[in-house]
Order: structure tokens, then C-alpha cells, then sequence
């Protein structure tokens, strides 16, 4: 019988993960699953309104419930100064209102009992005096003038107006209009949706009162950015802070904010001296934790009569709720929105973006998508698939005239990004091919004749991942490094920590690949942590598709550092010259003679036993990695859908995606990133929504509202690669989580149009549901 | 009023008092401390809770503790004990699992589907599994461990007993 | 999202019950099947003082074919009524609408008597039991009546059926001779509630309709029996003209409102749309063979 030779870890390799070893036998360490001696749980009353004024809060009967041991309002939390918060983007958020409540759900009070069950039976104990208010949900409405003022508590807020931001150059953009052809425009809405993780956000606080050290288990996808938020909230010295993020089930950008419940289950645990649980549901997890997108565009295209696209003008209205709590680099109101020049060589782009608050749930805006990026590239998509209808071109020939060629890299945009590499085109033919698209056409064109509806979507989207660097992008102040720590023991086993968190991305064996790739050591003796903060070095944390692109820059820097120290050793050890030895796969040799070795394992055990004169023990070292530009993954989409004109049911027959991120590390464990984001993808595109009644009532409050894609409505999805590395990073690798999700809304929306927009529909905004698209086709006089 | 109950847990039999309306998922959580089995929805939507009663799959967040008298549970933690089972080993072969948050649930229907149907096709495994929520894999790779899991599975049985015990 | 207190009951015998629930009274509520009950028990938009569990009471879970009726116990669950032979060969509108109820999991557990007496607009099984024209037994610790479907359902979750009673039993006329059915259910996902459901029901005398009944889900403030359009079809062969008609019928005898679902329009169409599309299916099922 052959042998297999295990596989080491390489890079390209695809390993199986090592963390799954837990998560199979059910051993995986959640939030909830943490259990301290003494420990009490939290529930959170929550505002039934969407704008009211708060006249009185009575908790004599919750307090007088038995098992309840606290119920704690804003007035409590103001006298310890915990009533509001920062957010990320540098606003205020109530922790618990004592004014006023701006939304539906919001956090009004919090009952601290023995049993979960007994906190959630006091909470309609408490009596809570509201005035209700005319509810802002429009926010072209929140900026009308005489607008029911939602901030009304800030000094100087006179409006319901947040920011103003333009990028781009105006006068040229303005020029390219004059000289167009024709101008193609698309004024479309991208709904506000939710990441639902399937595990919901909580913590367990445990504050000893006596030391004050405060140790908090959290759903955090960045621990220490909460960290020194935490210290700065609560004012507690930042040393005596712990934030462990465990196993954490799922987290899309859900999990980047700092909740109320965080803080108010802190703030009790120190005032009680028990630990505090709080763990939400889901309908607080919907209604409260940041949602996404809720983005108003209007984009228009000048162009030339042949499909060249001369320049591109938006206008955003963004959606932030009541709070304006975005993570968002400081700098970009509008997040990275000004890729929306996407993958085409468009010489002028000017952007201009509002925010209002309305009487909604704060954000967020983060769902699998770094900073905007999803409706910026939703937005170009869309447009070219617009301008391929009104020019009568063939969308993916249209994409090909525009796109920005191989030798134009670094590509510098119109906008200001430079685009590090990208072979647009290979990535687009190979979709095509894959999918045999000439036939589709032709069984389209036959289709049609029948009267049978049928479309071909294309997407062929470029994002920008990987902030930094720190200079330019960072949140809440916090540049936006990041950090590996590696330490190699005797024996030529490692640990490698880091400041990212995974959520499931596959941490544990991506990071210990890049360390065999560059040391030898295999996968399975580098054991990776990630998530306390007394434990790893500082990073910002697992968002916008960094992980790969920073801290798997900083792991290859730190494992390339402790190769140069090995080296030394090395040399002493075969008593030549370090300039003399080479290093391949985990071994040190002599150049010339190869069989005059030492491993890495004979180094390692050298640097702690047999080290050369003046040197310092040890094998470890620690890089903070600022990376000299974002990277840019880039793919196409291609989806293939068949339409009933009874029911407008779409159906989506076939969905190829090409991918290219760059080096791939482990490529079983980037198929499934890709898979997971034409998941959420889709159910973007056809049935993920949280929208709002007049009175700001939100719809869409639990899983009977807000839908989520079963096994049974997911299409099978066709994944292919290119490999186009990125020049700066020193894997070459680009990032991969958020491709999929930033992408394929547009291919599936893209597919819908493309069936029906010869009957003259050129637009339905998501999510394309059944009854829009038989409306559609009923205002086109075409449905059944 | 609280009530005794005597179930079978994973192969143990567990006597306690409980309250009525204690779901089964928190008898089995909390009192059990039996974390393997998650929640994740309050709407019997998720299906993160699943376990099986009787050798079925129930949403646990939509069973009473109460109703567990008498019966026989088996969550995850049986499913591993001793070696890892095919559709454990299938799971992480395959990728069929990122977070791990839904795997328990995810794996429980796909154990009572096999022991059902122990060549289902893929449309067969998507149907099973329709009442499993999962975010991170978009399904393909679930699938794709079912499948291979059954063919694992077909291939033991077909082994006679004497060459399993001859090993 | 977790229950307020209750009372929990698990008689053994249907007599118990009976007892239970006459002593009980409004306090009182059955859980079979729990799969909508408990939900709602945790999200407190119900909050009886006592549960009685019937989940312990032998015998409840039948379904047998005799005396020209399909009887079927308050536990039988949907997952069986998707396994049974019976219910595929000869009653194909059960069999497609078991299928499609709720989700796997929550299938293994609910039963179509819960399920009816929760009497949810969106449920599938009133629509069913009306098209095929059920009577349900009602069991009370004084006696017992028989009521009809269309004289069960009361408005949203509403029935005629008294806090002392219990649905002790579904009867439904054995079909005879060539029959067909079909169950057509839009929702946006699996797990969803039905947006429009069509339960068809057809039996056939030398190729004419002896007996049609559609029943509507979804479209109003409980489940609707078209009788227009069943009676449009009585006595004809089924040819696209007299099919259109009978859908457009249905889709007038639809209430629906508009929801997130879909417009009034919209779903009134799906409904003829639908009923079209569920004749055809239930008269080539009836041609095909099941003969009774």
C-alpha cells in the first residue's frame, strides 16, 4: 500500500484545520457556554418606541421580584458617568436612556438576577413613563428642514444631519459629463440587512472587586481595540483589563462594535462584585447590533457611444440610525466607497456622501464587507449592467472595453486608491468559459422567443481589503497595524499569537501555514492563539478582510526575523560562514553541499543550549506589521437564474465565481470563505431585509422576518481561481473573507435584469423578491 | 410547581427536579453542562439546538425539559465518544465546518438522515438539512461531507465483522 | 426569549385529558406537538396557566383507512403523514403538503391536529382539510361532536372548538375511484410561512370531476375553501378552459392583505396562478392511476 506523506503546511497546501478537532466533539468554548462560580445574568429591557420621551422608570416591582439582585437604569449609570459611550466613529451612544429613546429596542433598563429566566420575568415589571414622538425612518425626511430634531441632547446638533464627505475630483468629473455621448444613470436603495451571526453577541464580565481587575469574555472580533476602549469608557486603567475572545460563532462585522449590554454587564459585575452574563437573543440581536448597508445611491456614468466609460458621479445618502456608530476609518465617512470606480480605467470620479440619523438602530454598517466597499462595487455592477442594456452591448465585452489592463499596475484611480495588481479580464474570460456562455446566450435568445425568462448576471468586482496603512486608516484613532508574536521552543515546537481574532475564518491553521512556509516548522507543532488580550500583542483586530493582508504580513516579517537569527545559529552550528548558508523547507544547509544540514528543530534546540559567543538565548520574536497599501482581490461573477412569470420566483440555475486573492495559503480554507460570501451573497440579494414602518416599528425583528438561506435555497456554486499576487505583501497573498458578499449581490441582481430588462424594467432593488419581480413584469405587461 | 424526571442522557441516566417551563436546551446546558449543543435563534428557526430525542432530531428550544421524562437523549458529545464517528470525520475532511457554531446541530441531522436514507443524493441532503442554519459554509461543503460520510459508512458495513475484529 | 411560569400536566389516558381540561378550562392548553405553542410561550405572546401535554396518552398517533374514512390522531405528525405510502398513493395532497410544513426538525414533532387547532391563517393543513373535506371529532369529558372544516376555522388563530375540548380525531372521506391532488406552496424559504398555499383535491367519474375541493392558505383571515370554483368544476371534464375559470374563481374568493409577502394583487394572482397549476398536476396524478 502507498504511503501518503503527511502534508506539512506549506502554503498552497490544504491542510485540514486544526481547530476543528474541537468544534466536531462539541468542545468549542463559547460565550455562553462560560459559567463562574457566583455568576448572575442580565436581561435588558428594551424601548417599545422608536422615538418617545422617557418621563419616569419605576423598578420597585422588578427589585421586588425574589432572585432579582439589581435593576440598574441610565440614571444609575449616570452618576458613575456609564449613561453614554463613544462610538467608533467618534459619536455618543446611550448605554441605557435616560432622556429620551431614539429606537426601537433600545436599552432602557437592565435587570441583574440569580436565573435567566427570573430576570427576563422582571422586566415587564418595570413601569416605564413614555411620551411618544414623531419617529424619523426617511432620512431624506430627517433632513428635511423642521425635522423632529433625534439628537437633540447634543450641543450645537440643530439637524438630524451627520456628515458631508466628497472624494474625488468635481471639475474634471464634471468635464467628462460635457463631453459624453450619453449619460447611463441608476438610482438604487441597497437595504439595510443584518450579518446574524448564528451565535449572538454577549459577555461575561467578571470584575474582582478587590484587585479591581476586570477579566471580560467577549464576542469581540477585536479585543484590543475594546481593550482601550473599555479603559477609556469606563476609566479603568487599561492594565487591569482583560478581554478574552473565545470561540466565537460567526461574526461578518456583527461583532466589531461595543454594545451597551457589554459595558452595563461590566459596570454591574463591579458594583455587585459577581460576575455578570449577558447573552443576547436573537430579536436584540437584530433589532439593537449593527446592522449594514441601509445605503441610498444615485450613480451616473458619461459615456461614449462605443462603451467607454469617461467618468462616474455619485451621490450617497447614508442611514445611520440614531447613533452614528459606524466602525469607519476617521478619515472616510463613506468608508473605502470610493472604489466604486471598481475594475474599470474610468478618468474621473467625484463622490458625494450625506448621513442622517433617523430613529433606527445604530450601526455597524459592516457585513462581511470592509467599509462600503460592497455597495460601492454593488453600484458600478449595477451601472454597467445598465449601460450594456440602454448601448445594446454585451455586458461582458462592455467590461472587457473598460477594464484596466495588467500593464497598468500600480493602477492609480480617479478616486486616489493605487491598485496593487489584477488581471481583470483572464478572471472574467475564465468565467466565461467555465459557464459556456455563448450557449447561454443562445438558449436565451431562444428562451425568449418563447416567452420564457431567463438571465445571465455578470460581476466583475475589485475590493479593497487590508487597512492600514496606519497613517491614512485606523479606527477610533488606533492606527491600523497589526501583530504576530512567534516563540520557538527547545524542542523546535512554537506558539504564534496575534492581535486578529478569528470568527471561524480558519486562524489556527492559516497562520501556522505561513510560519512552515517561511521556518519549516510543520503546521501541527505551531499552535496559534489569538483573542486575550494579556496573552497576544495589540492588534485591531479580525475585520474588512485584514487578517491575511496584516496580520499574515506580520507573521511571515516575525517568522523571516527568527529565520535571520536562526541562520547565525545555523552557521555556527556547521561552523561556516552565515553568508555561505541556505535555507530551504525547514532545513539550513552549507551552499555547495547539501547533505551538511541542520533543521530548524536542531536550531531551535541550539538556541537555547549551543548559541554562538555574545549571542542571546532564544528563538521569539515580535513584529507589528503596517502595510505599505491596501490590497486589491478582484473576480467575476457569473450567475445564471430562470424566472416564473406566474409567481416571479427566481430560480438560480448556475453561479461560477472566480476568484483571485492573491496566493492562496491554504485553499480548502479559502474555497470556503468564497463559499460562505455567495451565501450571504444571495440571501442579500433575495430575502435578507430589516426595513421599518412609519411609526419606526422594525420588521424584520427575528428568523420569521428576517430570512435566512437554508441548505435548500443556497444554489451549488462553481468556484475557480486566478493567481495575480500582490507585489507589496510578503506572502503575496490579498485577503479573501469578504470577496464573495462584496461581489456576488450584484451578479444575482445583474442575472434578474439581464432576463427581463428587454421588457423595458431596469431596475429592482434588493432583496428581489418573488412579488417585486412579478410586479416588475406586471407593469411590463409581461407576467402570467 | 416543580417536577422529577429521569432521562437518559447519552447513554447515562440523569434524575433532577425542574421547573416546567425549563427548555430542554438549558436542561441540557446549564444543568447538564452538556455545551456542545448551542442556540441561536428564539424562533425554532436556527436549528443550532438540535439533539435527538428518541433518535430523532428536536430543536431543543422548542421542547420542554419536562418531556424529556422517560426518554433518551443524545447530543454531540456521544456522537464522538471514544473515536471520532464518519460524519465527524467527514465534517472536518471536507471542511464542512468554519465557526463551529451550527457543526453540532448541523452534524445531529445529518446523523438521523444517514440512519434513515444511507445513500442520499445531494437534493436529498439539502432537504435534511433545510432546518439547519449555517453562515459561514454556504452549504456546499456540509453537503459534500454528508455525502462522503455515507459512502465511509456504506463501506464499514460492507466490511465483514471478523476483518474489523482481525485488525 | 424565555416562557413565564406554568402548570404542567401529562395525563396518560384520553379520559384524563378530558378531565384536565374540563377542570382547567380557559387556563388550559393542549400541547401536542408544541412547535408552534412553544414559541409562542417563549416569546410570552401566550401565557397559559397550564399545559397539558398529551404526548404520554398511547395511542393518539394513528392514521388507518377504513369504513370510507381516513382517520388520523391528534399525534400524528407531520413526518409520519410525509412517510406514509398511504397518504402518497392515495392522497397526494397530504403527502405534498406534509413536505412542506415548517422544516425537517420542526416536522419530527408537530402534528396536524396542533397544527389545526392552532388554526394559523398561513397554516397548510386547514387548507388541505378543506379541500378534502374533513370532519373533525370533537372530544369533550361530556361527549363528543363532529364538526366540519369549513365550520371549524373562526378568523386568526379562532376555532369552534371550546376550552374543555379536544381534537380527538380528523376524518376525512376515503377517496374513491381516480383521484389526484396537489399541494402548491409559495414561501420565500424553507421554514417560512406558506405567502399563498393551494391545497387541490380531485376525484373522477369516467373523466369528469365527481368531487373538487380547493382550499387557500395564506390569502385571508384563516384558511378559505374556494366553493365557487369547486362547484365551477363539478361534473366537467377538466379541459384549460374550465381549469381557468375554477382559478380564477379561487383567486376571487381569496381575502389576502398586503404584508412584506406581497401585495393583495399579487397574491391573488399566485392563487389563480397556483390553482391552475395544481388542477393540471391533480388531473394528470388522477389519470395516471391511483384508483381507490
Amino acid at each position: 500500500m502507498a504511503i501518503e506523506t503527511p502534508l506539512k503546511g506549506f502554503i498552497g497546501e490544504s491542510i485540514k484545520r486544526k481547530e476543528d478537532d474541537r468544534f466536531i466533539r462539541g468542545k468549542g468554548n463559547y460565550v455562553d457556554d462560560i459559567v463562574l462560580p457566583g455568576m448572575l445574568h442580565m436581561a435588558i429591557l428594551r424601548s417599545p418606541f422608536a422615538h418617545a420621551r422617557i418621563h419616569s422608570i419605576d423598578t420597585t416591582a422588578a427589585q421586588a421580584l425574589p432572585g432579582v439582585v439589581a435593576v440598574v437604569t441610565g440614571k444609575l449609570l449616570e452618576q458613575h458617568k456609564l449613561a453614554w459611550m463613544p462610538t467608533l466613529s467618534g459619536d455618543t451612544q446611550a448605554v441605557l436612556a435616560t432622556d429620551k429613546v431614539r429606537f426601537q429596542g433600545q436599552e432602557v433598563a437592565c435587570v441583574i438576577a440569580t436565573d435567566p429566566y427570573v430576570a427576563r420575568d422582571a422586566l415587564p415589571l418595570i413601569d416605564v413613563g413614555y411620551e411618544v414622538l414623531p419617529a424619523v425612518v426617511d432620512p431624506s425626511k430627517a433632513l428635511e428642514p423642521g425635522a423632529p430634531v433625534i439628537r437633540d441632547e447634543k450641543e450645537g446638533q440643530t439637524s438630524n444631519h451627520i456628515y458631508h464627505w466628497e472624494a474625488g475630483n468635481k471639475g474634471k468629473t464634471d468635464d467628462a459629463f460635457a463631453k459624453a455621448d450619453r449619460v447611463v444613470s441608476l438610482e438604487t436603495f441597497y437595504p439595510r440587512c443584518h450579518p446574524s451571526p448564528v451565535e449572538t453577541c454577549g459577555i461575561v464580565a467578571d470584575v474582582n472587586p478587590a484587585t479591581g481587575h476586570a477579566t471580560l469574555y467577549m464576542t469581540s472580533q477585536a479585543p484590543h481595540a475594546h481593550r482601550t476602549l473599555f479603559a477609556i469608557v469606563a476609566g479603568l486603567p487599561e492594565q487591569n483589563i482583560r478581554i478574552v475572545s473565545p470561540d466565537i460563532g460567526g461574526g461578518f462585522g456583527n461583532k466589531v462594535p461595543i454594545y451597551p449590554g457589554y459595558v452595563v454587564a461590566t459596570a454591574a459585575s463591579l458594583l455587585i462584585g459577581k460576575p455578570v452574563k449577558w447573552v443576547e437573543d436573537r430579536s436584540e440581536n437584530l433589532i439593537s447590533t449593527g446592522f449594514a448597508r441601509d445605503f441610498h445611491m444615485k450613480g451616473e456614468m458619461a459615456m461614449r457611444n462605443d462603451g467607454r466609460i469617461l467618468g462616474i458621479r455619485v451621490k450617497l445618502l447614508s442611514d445611520n440610525g440614531a447613533f452614528y456608530a459606524d466602525a469607519q476609518p476617521t478619515k472616510f465617512r463613506a468608508g473605502l466607497f470610493h472604489i466604486v470606480t471598481g475594475s474599470y480605467d474610468i478618468p474621473a470620479a467625484h463622490v458625494v456622501a450625506d448621513g442622517a440619523y433617523t430613529n433606527k438602530a445604530p450601526g455597524g454598517v459592516a457585513y462581511r464587507c470592509s467599509f462600503r466597499v460592497t455597495e460601492a462595487s454593488y453600484l458600478i455592477e449595477r451601472l454597467v449592467e445598465t449601460a450594456a442594456i440602454e448601448l445594446d452591448q454585451d455586458p461582458a465585452e462592455l467590461r472587457v472595453k473598460n477594464f484596466i489592463q495588467p500593464d497598468q499596475f500600480p493602477y492609480k484611480s480617479a478616486t486616489g486608491f493605487e491598485y496593487d495588481s489584477g488581471q481583470y479580464e483572464k478572471a472574467l474570460r475564465l468565467a466565461l468559459d467555465k459557464v459556456g456562455y455563448d450557449e447561454l446566450r443562445k438558449e436565451q435568445a431562444e428562451k425568449r422567443k418563447k416567452g420564457e425568462l431567463m438571465g445571465i448576471g455578470i460581476a466583475s468586482f475589485t475590493e479593497v481589503v487590508g487597512a492600514g496603512p496606519g497613517k491614512h486608516y485606523d479606527i477610533a484613532g488606533l492606527r491600523m497595524f497589526d501583530s504576530a508574536e512567534l516563540r520557538v521552543h527547545p524542542t523546535g515546537k512554537a506558539i504564534l499569537k496575534l492581535g486578529v481574532k478569528s470568527q471561524g475564518q480558519g486562524h489556527e491553521t492559516t497562520f501556522a501555514q505561513i510560519v512552515t512556509e517561511e521556518l519549516g516548522i510543520p503546521a501541527a507543532d505551531v499552535e496559534v492563539q489569538e483573542g486575550d488580550t494579556d496573552n497576544t500583542p495589540y492588534g485591531l483586530g479580525t475585520y474588512a478582510s485584514r487578517s491575511t493582508p496584516v496580520g499574515g504580513a506580520a507573521t511571515a516579517m516575525v517568522s523571516r526575523k527568527l529565520r535571520d537569527k536562526a541562520k547565525k545559529i545555523a552557521a555556527h552550528l556547521l561552523e561556516a560562514s552565515e553568508a555561505d548558508i541556505d535555507f530551504d523547507h525547514g532545513k539550513f544547509f552549507v551552499r555547495g553541499s547539501p547533505s551538511k544540514s541542520k533543521t530548524i528543530q536542531d536550531v531551535a534546540f541550539a538556541a537555547y543550549t549551543n548559541l554562538p559567543d555574545g549571542m542571546e538565548a532564544g528563538l521569539e520574536g515580535v513584529t507589528y506589521y503596517d502595510p505599505p497599501n491596501m490590497t486589491f482581490p478582484f473576480g467575476t461573477y457569473l450567475v445564471v437564474v430562470d424566472i416564473d412569470r406566474g409567481t416571479g420566483q427566481v430560480k438560480v440555475r448556475r453561479m461560477v465565481a472566480v476568484d483571485d486573492c492573491g496566493v492562496r495559503i491554504n485553499p480548502m480554507i479559502v474555497e470556503g470563505q468564497i463559499h460562505g460570501g455567495l451565501a450571504e451573497g444571495f440571501g442579500i440579494a433575495f430575502m435578507e431585509l430589516i426595513t421599518f414602518d412609519e411609526e419606526g416599528n422594525c420588521l424584520g425583528s427575528n428568523f420569521t422576518d428576517y430570512l435566512l438561506p437554508t441548505s435548500w435555497e443556497t444554489p451549488k456554486f462553481e468556484t475557480y481561481e486566478t493567481v495575480t499576487p500582490s507585489p507589496h505583501h510578503p506572502i503575496g497573498a490579498k485577503g479573501v473573507g469578504e470577496s464573495a458578499t462584496v461581489g456576488s449581490p450584484a451578479a444575482f441582481v445583474n442575472a434578474v435584469i439581464d432576463a427581463v430588462g428587454h421588457l423595458g424594467i431596469k431596475n429592482i432593488d434588493m432583496p428581489v423578491t418573488s412579488d417585486k419581480v412579478w410586479t416588475a413584469l406586471k407593469e411590463a405587461g409581461a407576467a402570467e | 410547581m416543580n417536577r422529577s424526571i429521569t432521562a437518559t442522557v447519552n447513554g447515562e441516566k440523569v434524575s433532577t427536579e425542574v421547573e416546567p417551563r425549563l427548555l430542554l436546551v438549558h436542561f441540557i446546558r446549564e444543568r447538564l453542562r452538556l455545551t456542545g449543543t448551542h442556540i441561536g435563534c428564539d424562533t425554532s428557526h436556527c436549528g443550532a439546538c438540535t439533539v435527538l430525542l428518541d433518535g430523532v432530531p428536536v430543536k431543543s428550544c422548542t421542547v420542554l425539559a419536562v418531556q424529556a421524562d422517560g426518554r433518551q437523549l443524545t447530543t454531540v458529545e456521544a456522537i464522538g465518544a471514544g473515536q471520532l464517528h464518519p460524519i465527524q470525520k467527514a465534517f472536518k475532511e471536507e471542511h464542512g465546518l468554519q465557526c463551529g457554531f451550527c457543526t453540532p446541530g448541523m452534524m445531529l441531522s445529518s446523523f438521523a438522515l444517514l440512519a434513515d436514507n444511507p445513500d442520499p443524493t445531494e437534493e436529498e441532503i439539502r432537504w435534511a438539512l433545510s432546518g439547519n442554519i449555517c453562515r459561514c459554509t454556504g452549504y456546499m461543503n456540509i453537503v459534500k461531507a454528508v455525502r462522503s460520510a455515507a459512502v465511509q459508512m456504506k463501506q464499514a458495513a460492507a466490511v465483514p465483522a471478523g476483518a474489523v475484529a482481525g485488525s | 426569549m424565555l416562557p413565564a411560569p406554568f402548570d404542567y400536566h401529562a395525563p396518560e389516558t384520553t379520559e384524563e385529558t378530558l378531565a384536565l381540561l374540563d377542570q382547567l378550562g380557559d387556563e388550559g392548553k393542549v400541547l401536542a406537538g408544541g412547535q408552534s405553542l412553544i414559541p409562542m410561550l417563549k416569546l410570552r405572546f401566550a401565557s397559559p396557566g397550564h399545559l397539558i401535554d398529551i404526548n404520554r396518552v398511547q395511542g393518539l398517533d394513528f392514521l388507518d383507512e377504513r369504513d370510507a374514512t381516513l382517520r388520523i390522531g391528534p399525534l400524528f405528525r407531520h413526518k409520519a403523514a410525509e412517510r406514509s405510502s398511504l397518504l402518497a398513493s392515495r392522497y397526494p395532497v397530504m403527502a405534498e403538503a406534509a413536505r412542506q410544513v415548517a422544516d425537517p426538525i420542526i416536522r419530527n414533532r408537530g402534528t396536524i391536529g396542533g397544527s389545526l387547532a392552532h388554526a394559523d391563517p398561513a397554516g397548510d393543513w386547514g387548507s388541505v382539510m378543506l379541500a378534502m373535506d374533513a370532519e373533525f371529532v370533537l372530544r369533550s369529558k361530556g361527549g363528543s361532536r363532529n364538526v366540519k372544516a369549513r365550520d371549524f376555522f373562526s378568523g386568526p388563530f379562532g376555532t369552534t372548538l371550546q376550552p374543555n375540548e379536544l381534537l380527538a380525531e380528523i376524518h376525512i372521506p376515503a377517496t374513491r375511484g381516480r383521484s389526484g391532488g396537489a399541494y402548491m406552496k409559495l414561501e420565500r424559504k424553507v421554514g417560512d410561512f406558506a405567502t399563498v398555499g393551494v391545497a387541490v383535491h380531485l376525484q373522477m367519474d369516467d373523466g369528469k370531476v365527481r368531487s373538487a375541493g380547493i382550499g387557500l392558505t395564506a390569502v385571508g383571515p384563516q384558511n378559505i375553501k374556494a366553493e365557487k370554483a369547486e362547484a365551477a368544476l363539478r361534473g366537467q371534464a377538466l379541459d384549460d378552459a374550465t381549469i381557468k375559470e375554477a382559478a380564477a374563481l379561487a383567486a376571487a374568493a381569496a381575502d389576502p392583505t398586503s404584508d412584506q409577502r406581497g401585495s393583495v394583487e399579487y397574491k391573488r394572482n399566485v392563487v389563480r396562478v397556483f390553482t391552475e397549476r395544481g388542477l393540471k398536476r391533480a388531473r394528470d396524478r388522477a389519470r395516471e392511476g391511483a384508483r381507490g
